[in-house]
């Protein structure tokens, strides 16, 4: 059925029947007709953020924890380019959003008016794909096809930039039959003789390892099922990147921790020692290869993704699967279970020996102080106390992003949101926001550091708001704690502009907002005061003073291979760690 | 070098590519394929476009390029990836095809560098498009190194401008892309 409306009474119908319930955004001239059209309408409910930036991260929290697409509003000129680090990180981390941006008059265009900027151009690069709609009768199915290509296929974000004169035009709306792209088709099913293969080699490993990442969680829920099937009918070992934490639950007991430059001892000489590797929906980024020429150099390669430009990008392989890991992984299952393939177990069991010999290193130990908080110490106690709850985290970018993801542990997908290609400080408190709106009786925790969170503290407005009550878990070693340890062993400890001089009272700052301020220092307090954040039924900062200038291991350093890692108590100097050309890299 | 980021690649060769592109003839389309190289740090060596299926607003883009088999097998992919693109074939690894350009030559000049002009255009079937009593303008085409060739030899009797389609190109046989 056809109706006749208004180009902005098309968008929110479209949303509506997208099924979108909450939209992140932000008012400005050229969407005023969209927020009209809002204003008559109580289907969709429209978030009001305090700066587009948080507006995106928000929308990506809620993709990523609930599997659905995130919705952004914004208007044009400055809304759109705030939106532009957000849009960046989901591509980075293939998140599915749709961002709809106001945009001048059609008539005014290039002519350099208020607010005006060339929002498909500058989006062109950190967008999956965008639209300028120019026409009344594109636009009904443009607005969904949007959020087809955002979520099919590896996801991404999709900017759909609607001048203001178009969002007043009025023609026909109907809902498509079907809101596919008429070309763009995603190949899903992996191809059989390669799965086939990828099984026969699998079946002759003497000393395997799953590497998998954030494909898995895309997937959605099922594919970590299968993942959990196979790696159970295997009895392999497994690792996984910081995106795919959840996939398979941390307590499983062929969890070997994540893997990379902050990953553990383990999980790492696994990878440079295996047989047989075989990666699901990760992408050999660099921080998980380190020194290329000496990754796992000794083995043959499995690799399964949606995207057949992330096969042989980085690193060759033996065996590319081009397709969604959720069905790759089925018919993975399928044909191992057929097989019932002899396993070489004497190998195996030789295999596991090396990887507890690793274990046993205890890659992970810190040493407690009675006096100051260690900030590995305060993750554990979150965890400990909040293990048992109904628990989404956030992060934001550092030191505290990596003990979080080393000393938090994860049993399910779709629990843990961080800002991983792009590594966007600032992320984690407005993801907090739209992971606590998607599910409002949670206990959702911004792990954070005292720098990162005052990139978009401004978001606690939006929490108060909107009733979220979203604990900001802020560890506080007044630095920016991730520069400070690169410029220890990179730079002679000058620690140039590192230093997080003139903090705010992050309690008086709760406060001010209309939030719960808690200050915690000392170890033995620690617990009581995690309670009373968890106990707190509204927006809560929590500042915990942590060790100043402790350093997040273990840590391969730049210029090295995965077998050189540096562990924890490590005594020697830091400074010589890293050589000259190292010091070069990032 | 040790880095934690990939190696520069090691010394392979780099071959020249002929990539034909289908795509949608949309807004922005090209801008997309162009900024993916220039953003990725691909060259482009030709470029050619124009909508070849008015119906279905299907637009061909052939793209001659520089790289090593790695390389060459991003680009493709990569531009698969792109939401607008149809098909990528490479022309080069897919079998035989032709390559053919087209090029607007205009000389000027009086007496014997002129006649001189006239005789070379001739010989190489250029036809001749314009003539005034101190100029002509040519059309030639042909394959690009037949068409350099031209250009050389019109430098010594009085080129003063080209302009050139860059590459169109096509796999023989029946095959379609």
């Amino acid at each position: 059925m056809t109706r006749q409306m208004t180009g902005a009474e098309m968008v929110v119908q479209a949303l509506q029947d997208q099924g979108v319930e909450h939209i992140f955004g932000y008012p400005g001239g050229a969407v005023l007709p969209i927020y009209d059209a809002l204003f008559h309408q109580d289907k969709v409910r429209h978030v009001l953020v305090r700066h587009e930036q948080g507006a995106v991260h928000a929308a990506e929290g809620y993709a990523r924890s609930s599997g659905k697409v995130g919705c952004v509003l914004v208007t044009s000129g400055p809304g759109a380019t705030n939106a532009v680090t957000g849009l960046t990180d989901a591509l980075l981390d293939s998140i599915p959003l749709v961002c709809i941006t106001g945009q001048v008059p059609t008539h005014l265009i290039g002519s350099d008016a208020f607010q005006e900027c060339d929002t498909v151009g500058i989006t062109r690069h950190c967008t999956k794909h965008n639209y300028l709609v120019k026409r009344i009768e594109d636009l009904p199915r443009i607005l969904h096809e949007a959020f087809y290509v955002a979520s099919n296929g590896r996801p991404g974000p999709v900017v759909i930039d609607i001048p203001k004169d178009v969002q007043f035009a009025k023609g026909q709306y109907a809902r498509p039959m079907s809101n596919q792209h008429k070309t763009y088709r995603p190949q899903i099913k992996g191809d059989a003789g390669k799965i086939k293969a990828a099984i026969d080699l699998m079946a002759t490993a003497k000393r395997p390892v799953f590497y998998t990442g954030g494909g898995v969680i895309n997937s959605g829920p099922q594919a970590s099922e299968l993942l959990r099937e196979l790696v159970a009918l295997t009895g392999f070992p497994i690792t996984s990147t910081l995106m795919g934490l959840g996939a398979y639950p941390a307590a499983g007991p062929q969890w070997l921790g994540m893997l990379g430059m902050h990953g553990t001892y383990e999980a790492n000489l696994a990878m440079h020692d295996c047989d047989v590797m075989i990666c699901i929906g990760a992408r050999f980024d660099d921080r998980i290869t380190g020194r290329l020429d000496a990754f796992s150099p000794k083995s043959k390669k499995i690799h399964v993704d949606i995207d057949p430009s992330s096969i042989n990008k980085n690193v060759h392989v033996d065996i590319g699967i081009v397709g969604d890991c959720g069905h790759v992984l089925e018919d993975m299952v399928r044909l191992w279970r057929a097989q019932s393939p002899q396993v070489d177990k004497p190998a195996l069991a030789e295999w596991w020996n090396r990887i507890d010999g690793w274990r046993a290193r205890n890659c992970l130990a810190f040493r407690k102080d009675a006096n100051v908080i260690k900030p590995q110490y305060a993750i554990q106690r979150l965890y400990e106390l909040t293990k048992d709850r109904d628990v989404y985290i956030t992060t934001e970018v550092g030191q505290h992003q990596m003990w979080a993801a080393q000393y938090f542990h994860f049993q399910e997908p779709n629990r843990w949101m961080t800002s991983g290609g792009l590594g966007t400080m600032g992320y984690g408190l407005p993801a907090a926001v739209g992971a606590q709106l998607a599910h409002p009786g949670s206990l959702v925790i911004d792990i954070a550091g005292e720098a990162s969170v005052l990139m978009n503290m401004q978001e606690m407005s939006t929490a108060l708001q909107h009733r979220l009550p979203i604990k900001v878990f802020i560890l506080n070693n007044e630095y920016m704690g991730m520069v400070r340890q690169w410029q220890e062993l990179l730079h002679g400890g000058r620690y140039s502009e590192s230093y997080s001089a003139a903090l705010p009272d992050f309690v008086k700052l709760a406060e001010a907002y209309g939030g719960h301020g808690i200050r915690c220092s000392d170890p033995a307090d620690l617990d009581r005061a995690i309670l009373e954040m968890i106990d707190t039924p509204k927006p809560v900062i929590f500042d915990c003073l942590v060790a100043k200038e402790e350093n997040c291991f273990p840590m391969i350093p730049s210029g090295k291979a995965h077998n050189e890692m540096i562990l924890p108590d490590f005594e020697g100097k830091t400074g010589d760690i890293i050589d000259a050309r190292g010091r070069e890299l990032v | 070098m040790k880095s934690h980021y990939s190696d520069a690649p090691k010394a392979q060769p780099i071959l020249r590519h002929t990539l034909s592109v289908l795509v949608d003839n949309e807004p922005g389309v090209l801008a997309r394929v162009v900024g993916l190289f220039s953003g990725r740090g691909y060259n482009i060596e030709s470029l050619t476009v124009s909508e070849t299926e008015h119906e279905q607003h299907v637009s061909r883009i052939t793209i001659v390029t520089a790289g090593t088999d790695q390389v060459i097998e991003q680009i493709r992919h990569q531009l698969e990836r792109l939401v607008p693109v149809h098909r990528v074939t490479d022309l080069t690894v897919q079998g035989e095809s032709i390559e053919r350009e087209l090029a607007l030559v205009k000389v000027a000049g009086k007496g014997e560098a002129r006649v001189e002009a006239l005789r070379l255009a001739s010989a190489f079937g250029a036809r001749t498009l314009d003539a005034t009593v101190t100029s002509f303008v040519f059309e030639l085409t042909g394959s690009s190194e037949e068409i350099e060739r031209f250009l050389r030899l019109m430098g010594e009797v009085g080129l003063v401008e080209v302009s050139r389609t860059g590459i169109a190109a096509m796999a023989r046989g029946a095959e379609t892309i």
